[in-house]
């Protein structure tokens, strides 16, 4: 759906040159929602302003749905554009227009006539549940509400394509996760390919599909999200997971703390159904170690549950060893963290 | 101050003058919004572009329109009289002092334009480029709408500024109510002339203000 060949964009020239993507390639297929996720700085504002190409790349070409938008000339990309949906971190909606006539704005740009406009808004309207605030200026509305028209007007071209700049970032974490619900729901209900950049995992873990960690202007780490999240492999990636979980303080001293010479603290990773089943407790009992918890996260990523618990198996070194063996056997992931 | 008296006034002459003045200030307001308003926009889109050579252009256009905003009015009119002796065939009474006024208050109106575009949020025009407008649809569609209380207050300003216009062409004998000051109360030491007709300047700019902000406070949505 998007391809970016070998992206590059170099803001200025000569010594005060910064180049804020470097040869960045990256897929995107048609019906999922792809996050990226990198600090402030890192290129990703500049990345999913290179999709709709409000930024133009230095060197690279962009695909979407098999046509090379660099290649286009200013009038076949504005015709493009009106595929590709926008919205922003901080709406930008028109201040002078109600909410009927910011998300009508699309429609009315290329000439639709004024029945199909009515019922096409009425219709968007209903679907982000503003249908009551139709005749509202922006500065009369809540963060959440706004976003909400901003996204109705996205939706409006019936586009293939959404683009969410930083979407949640100016909200509140309820509206956030009303927005994140709302986003969901489009891209399951009209398959809407969904690209959004953030800074927040909880975003990504909340609704992405697939996800690539942007630093540095280049993609240090890509993959699916239960992947990514569950073993990153990358040190920004792991920063990231941390400020979403917990800090390593807690944890190591948890480690750290007085325990019986022959024991093993180990991270079991369980995914999907697994999360829910008694796998440890059987497994425990067969072998006869005990063990205490010292750190534990249950949870899920999008609609997958996972589980995530640190634990100090104590016991004579081969039970525990056995333990360990058992559990892998069942498709658990162990990690032995001392 | 005891020795005025207001039954010497000539009423007809002072409401022809206030007709004059309005006159005036009514058809130059026109044309200085006809031509300044495009000239506020081509500064503004040009002052914006990323492309060296319409970025020279823009110089020189922006340098030509602080010319125009140095020169004094007073000046400026007495050099124009050829130009506007060609356009509207006098350079004297009501018609003479229209041409002046406009190229005089146009380039300050264009500028009070530029400002008020440059006010509108960037992240809309970019919304709107994002949804395929064209450079003419964001002009008609986003830019214009969004800096209405903008482009009113510069209309209001603009036009009181011509209201003081008027007053100076009376020196030039441009008819008005500066005339009907400068001829009675300064030529000929009328004091009673000269204080009506300011008053009337006065009520004048007041109503003109009052009108501007009421229609700056409607069309605010901020």
């Amino acid at each position: 759906m998007i391809e970016l060949k070998g992206l590059t964009k170099v803001y200025g020239k000569g010594k005060k040159a910064a180049t804020a993507l470097s040869q960045l390639n990256l897929s995107i297929k048609k019906g999922e929602i792809f996050g990226v996720i990198g600090h402030s700085g890192a290129g990703k504002s500049t990345l999913i302003r290179c999709i709709n190409l409000l930024e133009r790349p230095t060197k690279g070409e962009v695909w979407v749905d098999g046509i090379d938008l660099t290649k286009l000339t200013q009038g076949q990309l504005q015709q493009k554009r009106r595929k590709i949906g926008m919205i922003f971190q901080h709406f930008n909606l028109l201040s002078s227009a109600t909410v009927f006539d910011n998300i009508a704005f699309p429609l009315r740009l290329t000439g639709a006539s004024q029945e199909s406009i009515q019922s096409k808004v009425r219709e968007l309207l209903k679907l982000v549940g503003l249908e009551d605030h139709w005749n509202k200026y922006p500065a009369q509305l809540s963060g959440g509400q706004k976003q909400r028209v901003g996204v109705a007007r996205a939706l409006a071209s019936d586009p293939d394509v959404l683009l969410c700049d930083e979407a949640t970032s100016a909200l509140d974490p309820q509206t956030t996760d009303s927005i994140l619900r709302l986003l969901l729901d489009i891209n399951q209900r009209f398959n809407l390919t969904i690209v959004l950049i953030t800074h927040e995992m909880h975003v990504i873990q909340s609704i992405c599909d697939r996800v690539a960690v942007i630093h540095g202007g280049g993609i240090v780490e890509q993959g699916d999200v239960t992947e990514v999240f569950l073993k990153p492999k990358h040190e920004i990636t792991r920063e990231f997971i941390r400020s979403e979980t917990q800090n390593d303080g807690p944890l190591r001293a948890a480690i750290n703390a007085p325990h019986p010479e022959s024991s093993k603290a180990v991270k079991i990773t369980f995914l999907g159904q697994k999360t829910y089943e008694s796998t440890l407790s059987n497994v425990v009992k067969e072998t006869g170690v005990i063990f205490a918890i010292l750190q534990g996260t249950i949870s899920t990523i999008k609609d997958v549950p996972y589980g995530q618990l640190i634990v100090r198996f104590e016991g004579p070194s081969e039970a525990i060893q056995e333990t360990i063996s058992k559990l892998l056997a069942e498709g658990l992931d162990v990690e032995v963290m001392d | 101050m005891a020795s005025l008296n207001f039954s010497t006034v000539n009423w007809d002459e002072m409401l022809q003058a206030t007709f004059d003045t309005l006159k005036m200030l009514g058809s130059s307001a026109i044309f200085t919004i006809i031509l300044g308003l495009p000239l506020g926009i081509v500064l503004y889109l040009w002052g914006r572009s990323s492309q060296p050579v319409v970025g020279v252009i823009y110089s020189v256009l922006s340098f030509l329109v602080n010319i125009l905003r140095s020169v004094p009015f007073i000046i400026l009119m007495v050099a124009l009289i050829p130009f506007t002796k060609s356009i509207v065939g006098t350079s004297i009474g009501v018609l003479g002092t229209i041409p002046p006024l406009v190229v005089g208050a146009a380039p300050f109106f264009a500028r009070l334009v530029e400002t008020a575009l440059r006010e509108v949020d960037r992240g809309v025009i970019e919304a709107a480029q994002g949804m395929g407008a064209s450079t003419t649809q964001i002009v008609t569609r986003v830019l214009l709408p969004e800096a209405r209380p903008g482009l009113l207050s510069g209309v209001t300003i603009t036009v009181v500024t011509l209201v003081a216009y008027t007053a100076m062409s009376g020196m030039v004998g441009g008819g008005g109510l500066g005339d009907l000051a400068i001829r009675y109360g300064y030529y000929r030491y009328e004091k009673e002339v000269m204080i009506i007709s300011v008053a009337l300047m006065v009520l004048l700019v007041q109503l003109l203000q009052m009108a501007g902000d009421r229609l700056v406070k409607h069309f605010s949505r901020k």
